[in-house]
């Protein structure tokens, strides 16, 4: 892979709104994606991830907002595929056509060297199966080729749409240095999930979405602590009230209300300002898979 | 630049999997046997026409079953072409290489009518490989020394390659392949041969039959079984220009409005 310092594009979303009809697929979704970093794109099955994904690269049109990468639209990049590498999921490929011939038609319409086909072809381990008919693959084969056709046009985006799925645990390892790798070239990863454990280990940054929604963007440790955020008050009902005013979301419990959207020191703001005295105040612990759970809510038992 | 690209690209997409061959074979099979029947038959039936000076353009007639029975191979193609992609979710990522979906839909119509000219050749090969032996057999013309005859083929092999395109405009029309298929076999089988033979028997209708897209294919090549059966005097065929430009105006038509209809919906 080539080791020249890159140009960083950043990937801009911008009150994206995509409804299908009734459903509201994806709701007002606006977040920045960061070069040089994994950036990791989670929610549960339906959250609307593919549905963004798919209007960031021109396939779905958004209902309104912008998604840009460097600031143009994918179809106004001059060479899309040396600069967004993509592999969605439900990977689509002609099941009577072979892995090389597949990627050559890519490669043809992009513009690329053919002989980077055999190159990414023994970059993702297919080396050996490249003249099968792709009908005969597993879904982890699939999953690398998809990858490979990502890789077709040495871009400077990587937007990679549950890679992890159907890879075994030898894949799933190396898919994990894999980003890394390329995010240490300068390249900006966007990689989507809907298990936190699938990516925790190669991510820099996480992207919530619940419902359509962002509920979360920042550290993976800022999650863990930024999760939810137990609160007790005389008036539940007051700071129920208090704590969506502030702009989080509030959860009657046996114990207290249960806070998602803000942080503890918010919450107490929020308490303080609205002349609330509580009598407790704790971010939930439970690791990081609770606090993702916490975070997409109902979503997250789908 | 883009658009050359795009164009290998299709080319690249046609040649890879088995369909363009399979069709192809079946289409020589398909026109010979019948360019055999046909020849046997008028081999048979006016032995030694020519020294009579009965019947003239019997040749012509057997020949031109390379488009008379051919023509809706190509037009499966082409729709297939279309269909495919979207059946096997391949639009995905034909749209993410060239995210102009105008330079996709322009480069197929140009790829699908080289690979209708290239059935169209394959298609005559055949009829002619066929047929003119069985003429010869019989004592009659087979033509093959007349630039009469060597125009027609031209204008078939022109039929063939706007016969693709059609197919294209009918798969944009229609992306779901079975419903594509059907509607497909339904006009071209069953709704046209029946509108045409209405037509020769009402009068008025023949007007508006000439202008099916089945009559101005064979208005365009200029000699088939329904042009003969018709006789000179009915109504009967356009002009072959007149033929060839309706023909393309139902290409265009076809797919105009599928560019602007199903071609531009999200992919999901
Ligand atoms: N083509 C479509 N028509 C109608 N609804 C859709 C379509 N595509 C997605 N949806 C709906 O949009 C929501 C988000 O789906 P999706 O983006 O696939 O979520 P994810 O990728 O996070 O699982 C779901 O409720 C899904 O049913
Ligand atoms: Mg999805």
């Amino acid at each position: 892979m080539a080791n020249d310092a890159r140009e960083g594009h950043t990937i801009e979303f911008s009150g994206l709104t995509k409804r299908f009809g009734q459903v509201a697929a994806v709701s007002d979704l606006s977040f920045t994606v960061p070069a040089g970093a994994v950036t990791g794109f989670l929610g549960p099955n339906g959250a609307g991830k593919t549905t963004t994904l798919r209007m960031l690269l021109g396939l779905v049109q958004p209902s309104s907002g912008t998604a840009t990468i460097n600031g143009k639209r994918y179809r106004d990049l001059p060479q899309a595929m040396a600069t967004v590498g993509t592999a969605l999921e439900a990977a689509s490929f002609h099941p009577g056509r072979t892995a090389r011939n597949h990627l050559r038609v890519l490669a043809a319409a992009g513009g690329i060297d053919r002989s980077r086909v055999d190159t990414v072809l023994g970059l993702v381990g297919l080396g050996d199966y490249g003249d099968r008919r792709v009908g005969g693959y597993s879904l982890g084969m699939r999953q690398r080729l998809g990858l490979a056709g990502a890789l077709l046009g040495d871009p400077s985006v990587l937007v990679l749409d549950e890679p992890v799925n159907g890879l075994d645990p030898e894949g799933i390892r190396w898919i994990r240095t894999f980003l890394r790798d390329l995010a240490a070239e300068g390249r900006t990863v966007l990689v989507s999930s809907h298990l936190l454990s699938e990516v925790q280990q190669s991510v820099d940054r996480v992207v919530i979405i619940s419902g359509g929604r962002l509920v979360y963007e920042g550290s993976l440790e800022g999650l863990e602590t930024g999760g939810a955020v137990m609160a007790d008050a005389p008036d539940r009902a007051a700071l129920a009230a208090a704590v969506l005013a502030a702009g989080g979301t509030a959860e009657m419990t046996d114990a207290g209300v249960t806070i998602t959207g803000i942080d503890s020191a918010a919450v107490g703001v929020a308490a303080l300002s609205a002349g609330i005295p509580l009598s407790l105040l704790a971010p939930r612990h439970g690791g990081l898979e609770q606090s993702f759970l916490d975070i997409v809510g109902e979503g997250g038992s789908k | 630049m883009r658009f050359t690209g795009a164009l290998r690209s299709e080319f690249t997409k046609l040649t890879t999997t088995r369909m363009w061959w399979l069709l192809g074979v079946i289409l020589a099979v398909y026109v010979a046997f019948t360019a055999a029947v046909l020849g046997a038959a008028f081999g048979g039936l006016f032995p030694g026409a020519v020294e009579t000076g009965g019947v003239s353009g019997l040749h012509e007639l057997v020949y031109s079953v390379a488009v008379t029975v051919g023509y809706v191979f190509p037009v499966i193609l082409g729709t297939l072409s279309v269909t495919g992609e979207v059946r096997h979710q391949t639009l995905t990522p034909t749209f993410l290489a060239t995210p102009r979906r105008g330079t996709v839909l322009a480069a197929k119509l140009v790829t699908l009518f080289c690979f209708g000219i290239f059935y169209g050749v394959v298609a005559l090969a055949a009829s002619v490989a066929v047929g003119a032996p069985l003429l010869a057999a019989g004592d009659m013309v087979t033509g093959l020394d007349d630039s009469q005859t060597w125009l027609m083929f031209g204008r078939a092999v022109l039929a063939m390659g706007i016969w693709a395109i059609i197919g294209v405009g009918l798969g944009t029309l229609i992306p779901n392949q079975i419903a594509a298929i059907v509607v497909l076999l339904a006009f071209t089988q069953f709704v046209e041969p029946i509108l045409r033979t209405v037509g020769m028997l009402v009068e008025g209708f023949a007007e508006i039959g000439r202008f099916l897209p089945g009559a101005a294919g064979d208005a365009l090549v200029g000699s088939s079984v329904f042009a003969v059966m018709s006789g000179p005097s009915s109504a009967g065929l356009l002009e072959w220009w007149q033929g060839g430009l309706v023909l393309l105006a139902f290409a265009a038509i076809a797919a105009t409005i599928g560019a602007v209809t199903t071609w531009r919906r999200d992919v999901t």
